[in-house]
């Protein structure tokens, strides 16, 4: 779907602070605030913002660490409906963040969100390495999230200028 | 000593007149949970692929001295920039010194053509170092003051009045630091005109030319018999988030330019050789991240200027730059009265108006190079100061 320069430049204000006042928004776009929340309105029915989140560093609350693993899965597509039927039998599990379709030495990239690394442990040879078209799987653990979606998690961003200056 | 040190000290020094920012800025540094919009520069970090060429560099050992021009890559990369961004052709060879800031360029272009006496047109309100630079080099600065009412724009016949036997040079500001106001094309040519009728030379400072918001920019040397008349100054401070660097360049005719470049080799040698790598990539792969800054800059003027309105304070929607110039009158307060009430009651540090020359009273300068979050909060407390008022 084609956007207008305002609807665009809404989505992109947007996906950088879901959380600005919409009167803040409004006056950036230079637009009123009945017509920005229109735009936002229609951008959510069309399903082209999905949703808002945050993005948590859960490492800094005790007891929900939790543990990531990115998966390579190897499978055999199956005539008339390709990878698509195996994505989705995949991508329906609740544990499962991410689910990707590859060029390459893999298939699939599923990205597993778990408590621990025993609950993935399990995930892997018990619902995924079991599936008929599933021929193998490569998990690796996320030791260290840098940077995510964009956001640089420990950032030492303070301004570093000096008070004023001409 | 015999004599009082004071004494020793040249008189064109003694005599500049200390900067009006000095003041607040001791005061500011001195608070505590200040939001400063007093700051007169970009609040992004330079890009990391410029730091990491300029890393490169030095991981490769390019510490020794460059040619007195500049390395003769980034030369060229700067008239290719030149001509891509503002169509306008210089020779790399001959016509283009890199400087040490947009700073350095200013004060090579006045005393490569002030004689003792000669006088400059200053449009004020102006940055504070033209007048200055201008004395310090023996020449005399001339005020023009441009007004509110207008935006703040240039009127040809101001300049017309201010013109005597003596003057020989005007400097030029689009977009303007302290007013954000930019000029358009038309109104460069009516200039044009006065400048080539009275034979004068225009050095035109287009440190801001990247941050322009709403209409095509005009380069001045761009206006039809402008170039050969135009000592052209720009640099990577403002649009490339580059203050700290201290990189700028000249581009000027070939007689100009060599004048120029006969001070530079002199008084500075070159500019900073890391610094140099640094620009070049800035130039070869720099427009995105520039586009992406002036696209977030525009939104937060958009904001804080509608904002400053709506709390009274009557702004026009500056072009360009990053400053928005309000008008205070309307609380009968004085800029300076206004700055210092401001910051001392509620923490925000701005400006006055006045240090930028006389049309300047009644005006206070507003950088939103700020994030948005602490541009929300200047405008809650800005509110609140009014209403007390
Ligand atoms: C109008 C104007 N010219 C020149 C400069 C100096 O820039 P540079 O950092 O390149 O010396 C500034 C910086 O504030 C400025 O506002």
């Amino acid at each position: 779907m084609k956007l207008t320069d305002k609807e665009l430049e809404v989505v992109e204000i947007l996906s950088k602070n879901a959380r600005l006042p919409l009167e803040t928004i409004a006056k950036m776009v230079s637009l009123s605030i009945e017509e920005t929340e229109q735009i936002v309105r229609k951008l959510e029915e069309e399903k082209v913002i999905v949703q808002y989140a945050a993005i948590v560093d859960w490492r800094k609350i005790d007891g929900h660490e939790g543990v990531t693993a990115m998966i390579d899965v190897k499978v055999t597509p199956k005539r008339g409906v390709g990878f698509d039927e195996v994505a989705e039998r995949i991508y329906r599990f609740p544990e499962v963040k991410s689910v990707y379709l590859m060029s390459g030495a893999y298939d699939l990239s599923v990205v597993i969100e778990g408590r621990s690394m025993s609950e993935i442990a399990k995930f892997v040879s018990e619902k995924l390495s079991t599936l008929d078209s599933v021929i193998s799987t490569t998990t690796h653990f996320i030791l260290k999230k840098y940077k995510h979606d964009g956001t640089v998690f420990e950032q030492g961003d303070q301004d570093k200028r000096i008070v004023m200056s001409p | 000593m015999t004599r009082a040190t004071k004494t020793y000290l040249s008189e064109t020094v003694v005599n500049l007149k200390p900067s009006g920012i000095r003041r607040f800025f001791d005061l500011a540094a001195s608070m505590e949970g200040v939001i400063s919009l007093g700051v007169g520069e970009p609040d992004f970090v330079t890009s990391w692929s410029v730091r990491e060429a300029c890393i490169l560099s030095l991981e490769q050992g390019y510490t020794s001295y460059t040619a007195n021009a500049g390395l003769l890559e980034l030369r060229e990369e700067i008239a290719a920039y030149l001509s891509r961004r503002f169509h306008v052709e210089y020779a790399p060879e001959t016509e283009i010194i890199v400087t040490v800031g947009a700073s350095q360029a200013i004060d090579l272009a006045l005393r490569a053509i002030i004689n003792p006496g000669d006088e400059v047109i200053v449009v004020e309100p102006s940055f504070v170092s033209y007048a200055p630079l201008v004395s310090l080099a023996g020449g005399v600065p001339v005020s023009v003051q441009t007004d509110g009412k207008q935006e703040f724009k240039l009127q040809p016949e101001q300049i017309e009045k201010a013109i005597t036997s003596r003057t020989k040079a005007m400097i030029l500001c689009s977009p303007n630091n302290p007013t954000g106001t930019v000029l358009n094309r038309r109104e460069l040519e009516a200039i044009g005109a006065i400048v080539q009728k009275h034979d004068l030379i225009v050095i035109s400072d287009e440190i801001y030319a990247e941050l322009v918001y709403d209409e095509p920019y005009t380069s001045f040397p761009a206006i039809p018999h402008m170039q050969e008349r135009t000592i052209l100054v720009n640099g990577f401070s403002k649009g490339f988030a580059m203050t700290g660097w201290r990189l700028g360049f000249v581009a000027a005719p070939k007689e100009f330019a060599q004048a120029i470049l006969k001070i530079h080799q002199y008084a500075m040698m070159c500019a900073p050789t890391m610094a140099q790598y640094g620009a070049i990539e800035a130039l070869k792969n720099g427009d995105n991240d520039v586009e992406e800054m002036k696209k977030s800059y525009r939104r937060r003027r958009n904001y804080f200027v509608q904002s400053l309105n709506e709390m009274g304070l009557s702004c026009h929607l500056p072009g360009g730059a990053f400053y928005a110039f309000p008008s205070i009158k309307a609380t009968g307060l004085t800029s300076e009265q206004f700055a210092e009430q401001l910051l001392l009651e509620e923490k925000v540090a701005v400006v006055p108006g006045s240090v930028f020359g006389k049309s300047g009273e009644g005006y206070i300068r507003c950088s939103y190079a700020s994030s948005l979050e602490q541009l929300q909060e200047a405008v809650k407390r800005m509110k609140r100061f009014l209403a007390r008022l």
